[in-house]
């Protein structure tokens, strides 16, 4: 092999896309020639560089969250993020037909209660997905608090319950009913409980039992909890009653 | 399992892919507004057709979806990036003993300039990059997305590696 057939061999090589067979006719030629050695070792260079530079982007807390938010709230419709279209269609329906679509969005107290506990079912549940359960973890409340300044324009209370048998774990920046939440995570032993704390016009309380999970809706110094596990209602209030205090 | 609901089915096949969805459409796009628009936009069309998904890669997959949005975006929004570019024969390349100089400049490149080098390169070419040294897809992988041969996968490579290597080069004598 010459270094003209070398020539489009060598990316192949050093990426690993070559059979057994090719990549020894390549190792035969590199042991005895220095130019194409020095080309291999400059690609070798390049990958590692490019590798271990931090170029990749991770996608946005916020647009993870907005495309869940499309995707469970509006499943077969599809909604994007300029909506002005929508809304001036929305107007043209007139002052009738948007009377009767705020009545649509805001539906008698129970159904919204049963609303509220299933998103923030599905949203727990997402969170148990591997990787997605913490933005920030720790359980140092001094460390999860200040997390949250700049993100959410209010400040949950955040405490650490570890002595009690509820650790703090971490916290997360997660979307519910419409509004951008603090998500505050505790475990209780195998048991993960997400507490979603956001700012409500009317704050909902009360237990739901659901598909396997519990969600316990209280008022906390005037902002909205929603608390959700898959932990025993018992335990689950008394963990509630801590958050009270 | 064919009841399983389209969001769960969504979340299991589209969502683990949003970081590698993100990072291609952030280089594609060259800025975080346009790359949040069309992540946003192939997601939605990746659960509207999620039907179509037949199981095997999702990855390649999602992010067939993915180029596909951010090139149609690109040619609406930016005709001028995506002038499509000649895919010689790569035996066009220059000799690979020329090489051997670039590599000392890639020891002092940071980040940003690198970023910079990535950011001049076609956008074809930048997108073989990024799908081969960030994502570290197959020629196969990058071949099905991209919808080009293989040949064609490996010569924009080496092309793509060939520019890289002498804009670090070149700037690596501008700032030293």
């Amino acid at each position: 092999m010459n270094c003209q057939e070398m020539n489009p061999l060598l990316h192949a090589y050093v990426d690993g896309e070559l059979d057994l067979m090719r990549s020894l006719d390549v190792e035969g030629h590199l042991k005895t020639c220095a130019a194409c050695t020095a080309a291999r070792r400059s690609l070798q260079s390049l990958h590692s560089t490019l590798r271990h530079s931090d170029l990749s982007y991770s996608a946005p807390v916020s647009l993870r969250n907005r495309i869940l938010a499309e995707v469970s709230n509006k499943p077969g419709e599809t909604r994007t993020r300029k909506s002005a279209p929508w809304l001036w269609q929305w107007l043209a329906v007139g002052a009738l037909g948007f009377a009767a679509l705020t009545v649509m969005l805001r539906p008698g107290g129970t159904s919204n209660q049963d609303r509220l506990a299933d998103e923030a079912i599905s949203s727990h549940v997402r969170s148990l997905m591997p990787g997605h359960l913490t933005d920030v973890v720790s359980s140092d409340q001094h460390t999860v608090k200040p997390w949250f300044n700049g993100k959410i324009d209010f400040a949950p209370t955040v405490k650490d319950f570890a002595t009690n048998g509820f650790p703090l774990i971490g916290g997360r920046l997660d979307y519910l009913n419409d509004h951008p939440v603090a998500a505050l995570i505790y475990k209780r032993n195998q048991h993960t409980i997400n507490v979603f704390v956001w700012p409500a016009a009317h704050i909902e309380s009360g237990i739901i039992q659901t598909r396997g999970y519990n969600v316990i809706n209280e008022d906390v110094n005037g902002l909205q909890y929603s608390i959700v596990s898959d932990l025993n209602r018992n335990e689950l209030s008394d963990f509630a009653r801590l958050l009270q205090q | 399992m064919s009841a399983t609901e389209p969001s769960t089915q969504f979340e299991q096949i589209v969502m683990p892919h949003l970081d590698a969805a993100y990072n291609l459409a952030r280089w594609l796009a060259g800025n975080d507004h346009d790359a949040e628009d069309i992540a946003q936009e192939a997601s939605l069309r990746a659960f509207r057709f999620l039907g179509s998904f037949r199981g095997g890669n999702s990855r390649s997959w999602v992010l067939t979806i993915v180029r596909n949005t951010a090139f149609t975006w690109l040619k609406q929004n930016r005709p001028q990036a995506v002038v499509s570019i000649g895919d010689e024969e790569l035996n066009t390349i220059e000799d690979p003993a020329a090489l051997k100089n670039h590599s000392s400049a890639l020891h002092h490149a940071d980040r940003d300039v690198l970023h910079a080098a990535l950011e001049s390169l076609p956008v074809e070419f930048r997108e073989a990059l990024i799908l081969r040294e960030l994502e570290g897809l197959s020629y196969k992988e990058i071949a099905d997305i991209a919808d080009v041969p293989i040949g064609t996968v490996m010569s924009r490579l080496a092309r793509a590696r060939k520019q890289l290597q002498e804009y670090l080069s070149q700037k690596g004598d501008v700032t030293k």
